[in-house]
């Protein structure tokens, strides 16, 4: 039956205020990460800062897929994690220099494409539950191996590396009468900001494609596809071949964060570009900022990042009062922050399934 | 296929597999060993995946959180054989399987009671929506594993096996450890039983019917919401048993022991086909006899040949050796 | 004569389309009775709204004196309404015994029953113990209405059931129509203008989700001038 021939769909009712209230967010969002290392000049607040502008591109990335395509994968950490060993092994091996970044991200790249092509080709023709179990053993698969090639990969410990000289702090990018690094508002602009810029102008610029990407007739394109999956084959839309493309795409994107990351950092392991954890936080991050409108991935980032410190610091008040109470004192101890996490993760996706940003504008959220 | 098929067709591979094996490790005994090692190994694998695939099949329910029902059976059965320990090392059999079995019916009971308050809070509000369910039953696996880590806390915890199951027959120059055969015989009975109920009995119709047409099961008159939970629960319940035993076979558990037995169960259901009982056993028997035998030979491609022999499958066949056919 | 099923303005939804907009109609008890429309008109969901495998936004559905409106699928069938739909919903793997077995309440088969279901479809009992997705077409659609009446049914939906079936068979089909609706009421929702005149009592015509018209078969079938009016979209089925 043609259902569309029946009558119209109904409208989404358009909020205006929310809409601009998500948008005045992210632009402040946007203003503070551009300087953030004049306004939080510590460094502990950079580390937060470029973690943020990494996993901005990161979470949005896995928003192509889930929240524009309808493909759920759990393998987006695999090719942030092949970005980033691809960077460290290259730095490891050939020494500090932009043609090490160069040689090892484009062998990631290249990695990555083809795990992508393979794994999109071999089962995004079959329901997307499928999907995401393969993906599920794929990732875990590459999280064993990473380990075990301890020879190339520093198995758990990871691998530590220089980086090229120009983003290190002792870099001076200008230099003052005395031949002393300049400062601006008392801010030494040496390799370190170099650093950070490199990180934020990146990511920026990977951020742009994709809010140009998901605009493209591409984008519209997935929309019919994730609405109406044999409607659009119907009308002639090759499904498998879009959505392998979409995979392919997004998984690039993501091994460039993985790159960034690995500059960033000057060390690459388990924990901080592969691990299971990180694809448990991409996924909060997307269901939490609000899948499908890519603005979500910058709230989304934000408030999981700040939970992630304040959620301790409450917890931690919670279980100094408790101290008493058997049970209780151990689910708030700040190590758990983790199941609190999961339970208001649930609660969003039975109530607020459009995710904040989605919610503010009034999406409707759609299967 | 047609060559295939008329000499046992797909359930020849895990025999295929095993001849391979052979001429690699070229030692009769420690290729006796390590096929045995496989098959109980397999079996236990088999009690985990049955469930999850039997649920996907019937209710088109993808389980995430399928494997806390492993990881808290095993801690469960870790739980009672410590308290039961005196009857552990008695010297009588008697005690020592009944502590065994009161281990293993533990866990098993609160996999189905467990399972069913999963059933009716996590899942009954999203079914036929993939992408939350997705993303709510793995929600729910990370509440589970913290819970997990909250109650026996971080640090591996050691399992007793009773008296009578340790130590090893010794038969020539193979040696084989009793402990896998008792695991292989209740996989194998779990199995038999699951035939049964399928094949011989109304209920056991209803759910393969259920598992073709759900909709049409409904408009002959029957609460298929009901059966979902009575499914939900049996699976559950066979999780929780598998991660017992598991618990048994390893002798050490950690909070980490659902999540890696996961990847082998998805394995094995992808490689077996969603939704069916025989496919379940095929795959893991595969996997369980892939694991022990690379092992053997390359201890580090383990876990990644069977990810191997998935992708080899996958497009040899995009749904799984035996999937349930779909109405 | 008094109603078995009566729709009262009902309105169906499926995800954001309005599918039905305000059907109203009377089945009488006993005999055929048919639902005519071409493709998408609404009289899938009319029959799937009737079941509760689609829910009614408004309106109301009595069965006999049951207001089915927002019962259960399972509770709306136990009331003694069958339903064949479109696709036949045969459980393939399953073999024809099984089929049936399923869909008699008690798991038994009464002897006289089943002797008039092999006396009207012969190649049930030939293919009794074959798995059901070996059968034909046309084996399968008889395979889905002997499930709908192994049992004592007081109303049976089925729809489109000639669909894709060879002329031969139809001819078959209508012969057994006849037989089964000498004991139950039948509401047929059909496309082929050719094979409901052969049956109805009857008929109501559906369009865009209203019902169109309302009457006796044997008048649609007198009248050509109202049949050019009413069924000139579905002509391409005569």
């Amino acid at each position: 039956m043609t259902y569309a021939a029946i009558s119209s769909p109904s409208t989404p009712r358009r909020v205006p205020a929310g809409r601009l209230a998500v948008y005045a967010v992210v632009l402040a969002i946007g203003l503070a990460l551009a300087f953030a290392p004049f306004l939080f000049p510590d460094v502990r607040a950079q580390e937060v800062a470029a973690r943020i502008c990494i996993f901005i591109v990161l979470v949005a990335s896995y928003d192509l897929l889930i929240g524009y395509t309808g493909i759920v994968s759990f393998a987006h950490t695999m090719f942030f994690g092949l970005g980033a060993y691809g960077t460290a092994i290259a730095l490891k091996a050939m020494g500090p220099s932009f043609t090490a970044i160069l040689v090892g991200g484009g062998a990631g790249l290249v990695a990555t494409l083809v795990l992508a092509l393979l794994i999109g080709l071999l089962s995004l023709r079959v329901k997307a539950i499928f999907f995401a179990m393969v993906t599920l053993a794929a990732a875990s698969v590459m999280l064993v191996l990473a380990s075990q090639l301890s020879d190339y990969t520093g198995g758990e410990d990871g691998i530590t590396y220089q980086i090229p000289r120009a983003f290190a702090p002792a870099f001076k990018l200008f230099e003052d009468g005395d031949g002393k690094v300049a400062r601006l508002f008392g801010v030494p602009l040496n390799g370190r900001i170099a650093a950070y810029y490199f990180v934020f102008l990146t990511s920026l610029a990977l951020f742009l494609f994709m809010l140009r990407v998901v605009a493209s007739p591409l984008g519209s394109v997935l929309k019919a596809i994730r609405e109406n999956e044999m409607r659009a084959e119907a009308i002639g839309y090759k499904v498998v071949a879009y959505r392998t493309a979409v995979f392919c795409l997004a998984a690039l994107i993501a091994a460039l964060a993985g790159i960034l990351r690995a500059v960033w950092l000057k060390y690459a392991g388990p924990d901080v570009v592969l691990s299971f954890h990180i694809m448990i936080d991409i996924l909060l991050m997307v269901v939490i900022g609000g899948m499908g409108t890519m603005v979500g991935a910058v709230i989304g980032v934000v408030v999981m990042t700040l939970a992630q410190f304040y959620l301790k610091d409450l917890m931690q008040i919670g279980a100094d009062a408790t101290a008493g109470v058997p049970v209780v004192h151990q689910l708030l101890e700040p190590d758990r922050w983790l199941l609190w996490l999961g339970v208001i993760f649930i609660l969003l996706v039975y109530f607020f399934p459009a995710g904040i940003a989605g919610t503010l504008m009034n999406k409707e959220w759609r299967r | 296929m047609g060559s295939l098929d008329r000499i046992g067709g797909v359930y020849l591979l895990p025999v295929i597999l095993a001849l391979i094996a052979f001429v690699f490790i070229g030692q009769p005994s420690s290729w006796a060993t390590l096929t045995v090692a496989g098959l109980s190994m397999g079996m236990m694998i088999f009690l985990m995946a049955s469930g999850l695939s039997l649920i996907f099949g019937l209710m088109d329910v993808l389980n995430f959180g399928h494997s806390a029902f492993v990881s808290f059976g095993a801690f469960i059965a870790a739980t009672v054989l410590a308290a039961l320990g005196g009857w552990l090392v008695a010297d009588s059999a008697f005690l020592n399987i009944a502590a065994l079995f009161a281990a293993i019916g533990a866990a098993t009971a609160f996999g189905a009671v467990a399972g069913w308050a999963f059933e009716r809070v996590i899942v009954k509000p999203v079914y036929k929506d993939h992408l939350r369910q997705i993303l709510i039953t793995m929600g729910a696996l990370i509440v589970a594993e913290q819970l997990i880590l909250a109650i026996w806390g971080g640090v591996p915890i050691q399992v007793q096996r009773p008296a009578i199951l340790t130590g090893s027959i010794i038969l020539g120059d193979v040696s084989i450890e009793i402990y896998r055969v008792f695991a292989f015989l209740l996989g194998l009975a779990v199995y038999v039983g699951l035939y049964l109920v399928l094949n011989r009995t109304r209920l056991g119709l209803l759910i393969r019917a259920g598992v073709e047409n759900r909709e049409m099961v409904e408009a002959l008159g029957f609460r298929i919401d009901r059966l979902f939970v009575g499914v939900f629960m049996a699976g559950s319940a066979l999780a929780a048993m598998g991660g017992s035993m598991w618990a048994g076979y390893q002798g050490l558990i950690t909070p980490a022991i659902g999540g890696e037995l996961m990847i082998l169960v998805f394995i094995v259901v992808i490689i077996g086909g969603l939704g069916s009982i025989q496919g379940s056993l095929l795959g893991a028997i595969l996997v369980g006899l892939m694991a022990n035998y690379v092992a053997f030979l390359a201890p580090k491609l383990s876990l990644a040949s069977n990810m191997l022999l998935m992708m080899a499958i996958l497009l040899w066949r995009p749904y799984g050796l035996k999937p349930a056919a779909k109405g | 004569m008094t109603a078995i099923l009566r729709l009262d303005d009902v309105h169906t939804d499926i995800g954001q389309y309005h599918v039905l907009h305000g059907v109203s109609f009377d089945v009488p008890e006993g005999g055929v009775h048919v639902l005519l429309g071409r493709n998408g008109a609404g009289k899938t969901t009319t029959l799937r709204t009737v079941m509760g495998l689609w829910r009614a936004r408004k309106g109301a559905i009595v069965f006999r004196h049951h207001d089915i409106t927002a019962m259960r699928t399972p509770d709306i069938a136990r009331l003694g309404i069958a339903y064949v739909p479109e696709n036949m919903g045969i459980f393939g793997g399953l073999t024809v015994e099984e089929n049936m077995r399923l869909a008699s309440a008690s798991g038994e088969f009464d002897k006289d029953r089943l002797a008039r279901i092999f006396s009207i479809f012969p190649a049930m009992q030939k293919f009794w113990t074959n798995q059901a997705y070996a059968l034909s077409g046309g084996q399968k659609q008889m395979l889905a209405i002997s499930r709908a009446i192994i049992e004592k049914r007081d109303l049976i939906l089925i729809d489109e059931p000639t669909k894709g079936l060879a002329p031969s068979i139809i001819r078959n089909m209508i012969d057994a129509f006849r037989e089964i609706g000498t004991e139950t009421t039948i509401l047929l929702v059909e496309q082929n203008f050719h094979f409901a005149k052969a049956l109805g009592r009857g008929v109501g015509v559906i369009e865009d989700g209203r019902i169109v018209h309302k009457g006796q078969m044997a008048d649609l079938a007198a009248d050509a001038d109202l049949q050019t009016r009413l069924l000139s979209l579905t002509a391409e089925a005569h």
